[in-house]
């Protein structure tokens, strides 16, 4: 965006009192980590205000007054609490420093309409911050496992030794546990044993099911949809429930195939959905000109169709994937301890033994889920461009 | 055409109707043909019934697969919840000697019912049946499980009496080849003789005598349920297997009852002995069955208990749906459990406000964010959706052990507010192991899926729409209330009902992060099918819900369109 507004400095009057609302903000932090809330806020208020209008006004250099307020600020920090108030007081000072020019100079109008009023502006940020608050909630838990992981003690809290940043805090045992140690080994065995196998299940008779469903007349067409996305649909619990007593009837309950059957079952919808989606954008006259042109039907989809399709396909099975891989409830029933997976071990781990090798598996896990998300996102991107839709 | 001229002979010059005019003739004629001078309709018709037809077989093998790996364990889950089999098949002769009994009364059963129960517990208790019965009427009787168990040991020496005088009569009754002899056809006899144990061959299927059941019909009975056990579960040899103590008291019974004209009459193997042992049974020391079995327990004289048993006797049962709604069956109906039995109400009451509950605050969460992904730029919102998506796609049980490790007492959320003096030590929130962490917990797993369908729906609202509302005047909040938000309401309802389908459904997280008071009648089910093993309840309940996120597919169904569920 361009900058539709032009900016000039604002009065003293409304940055030192803005600046100092912060302040006090933060000041209750600290005021009640110190035993006084009241001297927390005031203080607060008053330090603040009073280095905004010393920085504008006196120093008036930015960047020597913004490294000088991030410095005050991380010693303060460090004497009141250490190592760990030194980082947050660096943060501090120069979110301080940069909110103090940021409002001075007025560039916080610079990229907003210049017809709003000031209470709109207000909103603005406002909304911009609950917004930011709830990327927050959305995304600390996963970030808060992987610090964790690499705790030296048994814990599944920060330890003061990592508070401090002392490394004898961290250690890579609960790594070197999930690698060595034999119940996990198996059920990674287990885990890739199982969703790879189901996941070509899922592809192979999803992706033919796909391309019958749209074909332009298929007799009962919603009713075989709604069967076919049902697994995605009936809570897991209730399939895991038919699943146990149908496959004991049958034999199949606590075997490999019995897993992989279900599992497979649980892929489906994923890879219906999205390949299906694919083949909305799908030009039918490409295999009405490979077969004109004399290619069997089978040629015709794997030479025509299938490299069209293949981004929906992949992404498909990588749903499938992930759904067999992540896959705990239905596992739990069907499977016996030989098909222990890597999410039963984790569940295992959660209610019975609490181990924080899980939060090493776990980190190892998110790695894993930002590689599928990565390849993905690549492939619907590729797929867009390929069917001539632009990417979002 | 040859009543149509060409152009090119015609009288009069050609008209632009000409062709027209042809067509019509043409049809006077007949059907329009193809090249293979089939009706064109006719082929047409056969083109798309070919298409049809290969549609469904590229279909065929997934709708199968998917029939038979998913929706048959689902129906089976349905036939557990009213199948009722055990009661009738365990204790056949008690519940058909239970149907003239009078529930209602206030006498318990005679004594020929005590005497089915005698033959029925004995072949139970030998096939290990009993103590599976006894559980499954405990779940509507307490104590019948022990009551089963305990007769179980003593049932076998209760017609040893009968056993002991037969015996004592005469020596041609202790033995197996004797019984056969007369009790088992000729053909089987020569059968069970030629065979050979250790040849691997299967055992001859035992074959009564001609006309023996006429005479000793309740000792033929008898001998054939023992004679397939033997030969099935055993797998002894029948042929010299010695009977059990339940025969010969079936034995009595006959030569007590049948009229002495037939057993006179008789004229088969073992004949003599036969009679001989009619002239004596009369004088035989008997057991009374009543008060055997009220020596054993005195609950066998319980009105309570035969209820029990006469209620639950048909093949099929309501009963445990009644459960699963608190009530139970009685002698004069369902009736409501009392008062203090009552949970599976307040746990579906439960499962219901909290998945409300984590509905409205993903809302609440999940607005927001959709409309700032909405209307940032297209490179910007990619990078913050990325942030949406990542813990989607991250594994379930790394989020909900991530929220253990955040919410615990000693957890991270609890650490840093005492760090800043918010909470003091000794008064740590609790937040974990009750219904605000299985909120909390389950919002945040389920927040992707409300924010993904209200985004795509709020990219497609026309921002021009919202400054044309403010050019004419709203305000801000008009704008976005009386323009903005009627438009975004279909992706709150897809949102709404996805989120709320998976959230009545959850099992993991609420088993994790819920305690017991932040529990969902999922784990309730699994408690059922994995601990107390009352599986037809755990089908009811199971039926129960499923019916439930039945209705709201069918609603999302007829809202969203089951084809327009989008994925990442």
């Amino acid at each position: 965006m361009v900058a539709l507004t032009p900016i000039s400095r604002t009065a003293p009057s409304f940055y030192v009192p803005v600046v100092a609302a912060f302040g006090a903000f933060f000041g209750v932090f600290i005021g009640t980590g110190q035993g006084s809330l009241l001297i927390g806020v005031i203080g607060g208020a008053v330090i603040m205000g009073a280095l905004a209008f010393v920085m504008t006004k006196i120093i008036k250099n930015e960047t020597a007054s913004r490294w000088g307020l991030a410095v005050l600020v991380a010693l303060a920090g460090f004497l009141l609490a250490g190592i760990p108030g030194l980082v947050i007081g660096t943060f501090f000072g120069w979110f301080f420093g940069f909110l103090t020019f940021w409002l001075y100079e007025g560039r916080y109008r610079a990229k907003l309409p210049p017809y709003l009023t000031p209470g709109q502006v207000l909103w603005h940020f406002t909304f911009r911050t609950i917004c930011g608050a709830i990327f927050v909630f959305l995304i600390t838990p996963i970030l808060v496992v992987m610090p964790l992981s690499f705790n030296a003690e048994n814990f599944f809290t920060f330890t003061p030794e990592m508070l401090r940043f002392d490394p004898a805090g961290y250690s890579l045992k609960h790594y070197r546990d999930f690698f060595t140690n034999d119940d996990w080994q198996n059920a990674l065995r287990n885990s890739v044993q199982i969703a790879p196998v189901a996941t070509l299940l899922s592809v192979s008779f999803g992706t033919l099911a796909a391309i019958g469903l749209s074909q332009p007349h298929v007799p009962f067409r919603r009713a075989i949809m709604a069967i076919l996305i049902s697994p995605m649909i009936v809570p897991l619990i209730i399939s895991a429930a038919g699943m146990y007593f149908f496959y004991s009837r049958v034999g199949l309950q606590g075997t490999y195939i019995g897993v992989v059957l279900a599992h497979a079952a649980l892929g489906i919808p994923f890879v219906i959905i999205t390949v299906t989606a694919t083949l909305v954008g799908f030009d039918r006259s490409l295999t009405r000109a490979a077969a004109n042109m004399g290619a069997n039907p089978v040629t015709t989809f794997f030479r025509v169709q299938m490299p069209l399709i293949l981004p929906g396909v992949i992404s498909g099975g990588l749903f499938a994937f992930i759904t067999s891989f992540d896959e705990v409830v239905v596992v739990l029933f069907v499977g016996s301890a030989g098909q222990k997976t890597l999410p039963w071990q984790m569940f295992i781990g959660l209610r019975e033994q609490i181990s924080p090798t899980i939060l090493a598996v776990a980190t190892i896990l998110v790695f894993i889920s930002i590689c599928l998300l990565t390849v993905v996102e690549l492939l619907r991107r590729r797929s867009e461009r390929l069917r001539g839709m632009s990417p979002s | 055409m040859s009543d149509i001229k060409d152009a090119t002979t015609a009288d009069t010059a050609p008209t632009p109707d000409d062709a027209l005019r042809m067509a019509d003739a043409a049809e006077k004629k007949g059907p329009v043909l193809a090249a293979d001078g089939r009706p064109l309709k006719q082929s047409l018709n056969r083109a798309l019934r070919l298409q049809k037809l290969r549609a469904l077989a590229l279909v065929a093998p997934l709708l199968i697969f998917v029939l038979v790996t998913f929706i048959a364990p689902i129906a089976d889950m349905l036939f557990r919840s009213v199948e009722n089999e055990i009661v009738s098949e365990t204790l056949p002769k008690t519940t058909a000697a239970l149907e003239d009994w009078d529930a209602e009364g206030d006498t318990i059963p005679d004594e020929a019912v005590f005497e089915a129960l005698y033959d029925d517990m004995f072949f139970a208790q030998e096939a290990k049946l009993h103590s599976r019965l006894g559980s499954r009427l405990n779940y509507e009787q307490t104590g019948v499980s022990s009551l089963f168990r305990k007769t179980g040991r003593s049932v076998e020496d209760m017609g040893e009496v009968f056993q002991d005088q037969f015996e004592d009569l005469d020596d041609f009754w202790k033995t197996g080849e004797n019984w056969t002899s007369f009790m088992a056809s000729d053909e089987w006899l020569a059968d069970i003789q030629a065979w050979d144990a250790d040849s691997g061959d299967r055992q001859p299927r035992f074959e009564l005598r001609d006309g023996i059941d006429d005479i000793l019909p309740a000792t033929a009975e008898s001998y054939t349920r023992f004679a397939n056990y033997v030969r099935t579960e055993d797998e002894d040899n029948v042929y010299t297997e010695d009977p059990w103590a339940v025969i010969y008291s079936s034995f009595y019974d006959d030569l007590t009852r049948a009229d002495a004209a037939a057993i006179a009459a008789y004229s088969g193997p073992a004949a003599e002995q036969i009679k001989s042992a009619a002239t004596a049974a009369t004088g035989f020391e008997t057991i009374d069955y009543s008060e055997a079995f009220l020596d054993i327990d005195e609950d066998w004289h319980s009105i309570d208990v035969w209820r029990t048993i006469k209620i639950y006797s048909p093949k099929f049962t309501n009963g445990y749906f009644l459960n699963a709604i608190d009530m139970q069956k009685s002698i004069d109906g369902p009736e409501l459990r009392p008062e203090n039995e009552r949970i599976y109400g307040i746990l579906f009451w439960r499962t219901m406000v909290m998945s409300i509950t984590i509905t409205l605050s993903c809302i609440l969460l999940g607005y927001p964010v959709a409309w700032i992904l909405a209307n940032l730029p297209a490179r910007n919102a990619n990078l913050l959706l990325i942030l949406v998506l990542l813990p989607f796609w991250t594994s379930l049980l790394v989020r909900t052990s991530a929220w253990k490790v955040m919410l615990q007492q000693q957890g991270v959320i609890n650490d840093t507010l005492v760090w800043l003096g918010l909470v003091a030590t000794d008064d740590r929130l609790v937040l974990i192991n009750n219904q605000t962490g299985t909120i909390i917990a389950m919002t945040h797993i389920l927040l992707p899926f409300m924010i993904l369908p209200m985004y795509s729906v709020m990219q497609t609202i026309q921002p021009t729409y919202l400054r044309a509302a403010k050019s004419l005047g709203a305000t801000n909040w008009t704008a976005f209330w009386r323009v903005y938000f009627p438009q975004s309401i279909p992706g709150i309802g897809a949102g709404s009902i996805l989120v709320f389908i998976l959230a009545i459904g959850y099992y993991i997280t609420p088993e994790i992060v819920g305690g017991t008071s932040g529990t969902f009648i999922s784990n309730r089910i699994a408690y059922h099918i994995s601990s107390s093993l009352n599986w037809g309840l755990g089908a009811a309940l199971g039926a129960i819900l499923l019916a439930a996120v039945l209705l709201l597919y069918y609603a999302y169904d007829k809202i969203v369109g089951i084809d327009n569920v989008k994925l990442g």
